[in-house]
């Protein structure tokens, strides 16, 4: 199983995400630039400050050449992983619903949180227990997670809240403590907490290794 | 031509800054300030200024959460 991990210029958190990915599979890093994904079975969008968050947070990352490549992957079933500002772009570019808005707490927070598994049949959870929590750190000063009203129920109603946060911690202010959404088909899915940054019991957690191996389980599944 | 494209958070989106600006007036002595909202604006020079529309909607603004206004710049104004 081959993870590509895009790197925007601003991006600060794709080395991470590459060791992270690397722990279940091969990873390599693409290039802003480049249209080639290099053959791989899954992409990360990684988190950061990709073009320096001109505009809105992820509004011009989702204009960049590899983009194009990823919303041809994404549409042809390929799975498509946003963290944090990876969730932005991915929202920016229409592959997810909703909008990351500057946090309601006004402040950039870095917190570990404890999230919910809403769904444990996708992708992106398959590898959690049944009412397993998983503890991953946020960092981010624009993570409130907004849809209309009619876009929240349709979501809840079609199982792509993935994750929610303990509503003790949304300190984001995200509407229904969402903490990640999934698209329709199931194969695009983004969070603001740092999965990469919790695979290592040195620093506290190893939860996030779930995420990404239920990547892999999926892959391997789809290719068995 | 020169344009100007006004950029505000849509009615009823929480805006953080907007309110953080008006906790701050009161201890500058400016009392009565209610309803600060920020957002931002784009000066633009631009050929064909029917783009704007589509340039405001893909790029400039969010429409799902922002609004945004277009203003032509009258060139004898300037």
């Amino acid at each position: 199983m081959k993870f590509g991990v895009l790197r925007f210029p601003g991006s600060c958190d794709e080395v991470d995400a590459q060791l992270a990915a690397s722990k279940v599979g091969e990873a390599v890093l693409l290039w802003h630039g480049d249209r080639d994904l290099q053959d791989v079975d899954a992409v990360i969008v990684p988190g950061g400050f990709s073009y320096g968050d001109y505009l809105r947070a992820g509004a011009i990352a989702r204009f960049s050449p590899v983009m194009e490549s990823v919303v041809r992957f994404a549409s042809g079933g390929g799975l498509v992983l946003g963290i944090c500002n990876g969730f932005q772009v991915l929202c920016e570019a229409g592959l997810l619903p909703g909008a990351l808005l500057p946090n309601a707490n006004r402040r950039f927070t870095f917190r570990q949180v404890s999230l919910e598994v809403v769904e444990r049949g996708t992708s992106f959870t398959s590898q959690c227990e049944e009412g397993e929590r998983l503890s991953i750190p946020a960092k981010h000063g624009s993570g409130r997670y907004y849809a209309d009203e009619a876009t929240l129920d349709a979501l809840e109603a079609n199982g792509q809240v993935v994750l929610r946060y303990d509503p003790a911690e949304n300190f984001n202010g995200s509407l229904r403590d969402i903490a990640g959404v999934r698209n329709e088909a199931g194969n695009v899915f983004g969070l603001m907490p740092h999965p990469e940054h919790a695979v290592d019991a040195l620093t506290g957690s190893t939860d996030g290794l779930r995420i990404f191996e239920s990547m892999r389980a999926a892959v391997e599944g789809a290719y068995a | 031509m020169r344009a100007r494209v006004l950029v505000r958070p849509k009615e009823g989106i929480l805006d953080p800054q907007g309110e953080a600006v008006e906790r701050a007036l009161p201890a500058l002595g400016f009392g009565g300030v209610s309803e600060v909202r920020i957002g931002r604006m784009v000066e633009l020079e631009i050929d064909d200024p029917s783009q704007l529309e589509e340039i405001s909607g893909k790029l400039l603004a969010n429409p799902l959460v922002e609004d945004f206004e277009i203003e032509l710049l009258d060139p004898a104004a300037q």
